[in-house]
């Protein structure tokens, strides 16, 4: 972690949001419109070799002034009113690298001295269960530690936690493991946090590739009737701002000349 | 994934496949090859001479990336002459030609990246990249290449290719106004811009990008020019679109404004139709 500024801020006391690189980059999605709707200034980068190169202009630009601002691969936002600190991955961890990654995040998160954990992911829709496809497409899971604290919170908003999984499925009694497929570093990094006792949440949608903004909003308005971010109006939705990032997801406009 | 057509397409999930077998055998033998195979890629700046194995002081570095930007730089600015080629990055990928890592200085022609140095005035340094950098190599390349030298009063521009397909305009751009650059700088960059900024929602990747987040992240002042061009070959007028980016640092690089068709016929590459089902 390298700070923008001199000296490094402190998060002690702070919640962390960060996204799992996964299926349809719904983790990273849900992130640009937290960051972008609460305006969060940028207060570090995370300087590794462990994620593929890229840069752009400001993806939150609101002005032509701020749209010049660089922005790297992995970036770190903070908004101290609200004690939140998130990280922003912008590209895919080079498959050499992931343990390395792995391990270099949980050290930094234990450095930070957090009060919890926030990791957003997704899963693939087409690899559930028979009783995975019925009701809600949100899961949760909670590591011990945060299970504790948060437990009784998360019951009561009606939140399901992740199914596990028989390792034999046509077996009865076959001994039963967390099956996250396209979480990318997902179940991983629970694993880890639940070893070193790091208070840490998972949310997770199943979904599929594609046109993946309406999977985002699910999950961050989820994420907000528990987090309380922002204030949920009594008529509708929270109004959530699109970054200028996401327009022309698609591909450029369309020449004239085809019609 | 299905389309509106009702083709499926394999679409390619950014995510990276857990893979359950990485963290259960793992033995001796496993991480020696893996230690290996790391020590066989990583990247090297070697010198020609063995005095300069400190920090060099550098004012400006010049990078080249991609065939037109080196094509670039070797014909409008090396043919001037006054350079001379002082050192090279050895790395060895899966692209590479050779089978295992050459210590020896490149030979010229083969696709390599070298480091030049101007004669009259050895702050300003140049690095042409004609050969591939794999994804894992580049933060390595743009750590050890911008480490030796020293960060004091640098500036760095670096010049790279895109193909224009790559470029996303709200409204279709015809072919009239193709080739042109776009650029990015970091922070504490103070010149001035040759060209319009990046639009969002347009990144770049690779090693331009490297360079670019190493200098943004240690406060070097860096500037990125991208060149969007439909041609995929190097080709003249693409490599004349990069004369604007150089324009600004006229006073410490001298460029050959007008370079013979002689010099441009070596890194020019007329593209042949390759003969086809119907011919």
């Amino acid at each position: 972690f390298i700070s923008t500024g001199s000296g490094d801020p402190s998060f002690k006391g702070f919640t962390l949001i960060m996204p799992a690189v996964s299926v349809g980059n719904v983790g990273q999605l849900a992130l640009d419109l937290i960051i972008s709707t609460l305006n969060m200034p940028k207060v570090g980068y995370l300087h590794t070799d462990c994620l593929i190169p890229m840069a752009g202009n400001n993806p939150y630009a609101t002005s032509a002034e701020d749209a010049s601002q660089l922005s790297t691969n992995a970036e770190v936002y903070s908004h101290s009113d609200l004690k939140l600190v998130v990280l922003q991955i912008r590209t895919p961890i080079i498959q050499t690298k992931v343990r390395s990654f792995r391990k270099s995040l949980v050290s930094w998160i234990k450095s930070c001295g957090l009060v919890k954990t926030v990791l957003l992911s997704s899963s693939h829709a087409y690899q559930r269960d028979d009783r995975q496809l019925l009701g809600t497409s949100l899961r949760y899971l909670l590591t011990p530690s945060l299970q504790k604290v948060e437990g009784q919170r998360v019951e009561e908003l009606g939140w399901r936690e992740m199914e596990r999984i028989s390792v034999f499925p046509d077996i009865p009694d076959s001994e039963q493991r967390l099956y996250i497929p396209g979480g990318g570093v997902t179940k991983a990094l629970y694993t880890d946090c639940c070893t070193e006792d790091i208070s840490m949440a998972v949310a997770l949608i199943f979904c599929s590739e594609g046109d993946n903004i309406a999977d985002a909003f699910m999950l961050i308005n989820h994420l907000n009737d528990w987090l309380r971010l922002l204030e949920k109006p009594t008529q509708g939705s929270v109004q959530w701002r699109v970054p200028p990032s996401w327009s022309l997801l698609f591909g450029s406009g369309i020449p004239p000349l085809i019609f | 994934m299905a389309t509106f057509f009702g083709e499926v397409l394999s679409v390619y999930s950014r995510a990276v496949e857990e893979d359950d077998d990485d963290d259960l055998t793992q033995n001796e033998e496993d991480e020696q090859i893996r230690r290996e195979i790391e020590e066989k890629r990583s990247v090297r700046v070697q010198w020609m001479s063995q005095t300069d194995t400190r920090s060099v002081s550098c004012s400006h570095l010049i990078i080249a990336v991609g065939l037109n930007a080196t094509g670039f730089t070797s014909a409008y600015v090396l043919s001037c002459g006054g350079w001379s080629a002082v050192g090279w990055v050895s790395l060895w990928n899966e692209r590479s030609h050779s089978s295992s890592r050459t210590d020896s200085a490149p030979v010229p022609g083969q696709p390599a990246c070298v480091l030049y140095q101007q004669e009259h005035n050895p702050s300003v340094m140049m690095c042409v990249c004609t050969c591939y950098v794999a994804e894992d190599q580049l933060f390595q390349w743009a750590e050890k290449v911008l480490g030796c030298v020293q960060k004091r009063a640098l500036t760095v521009t670096v010049l790279s290719d895109c193909v224009l397909a790559e470029y996303k305009a709200s409204d279709y751009l015809s072919g009239n106004s193709t080739p042109f650059l776009r650029a990015l700088k970091t922070a504490t960059y103070t010149g001035a811009v040759a060209c319009p900024l990046l639009e969002q929602p347009n990144i770049i990747t690779g090693l331009s990008a490297a360079v670019l987040s190493h200098c943004q992240v240690h406060q070097i002042p860096a500037v990125v020019y991208q060149c969007y061009s439909d041609v995929t070959h190097p080709d003249s007028v693409t490599m004349e679109t990069y004369k604007a980016a150089l324009t600004g640092l006229s006073a410490a690089v001298k460029m050959n404004r007008c370079p013979t068709s002689e010099i441009l016929q070596k890194f020019t590459r007329v593209s042949e139709v390759q003969s086809n089902l119907y011919t």
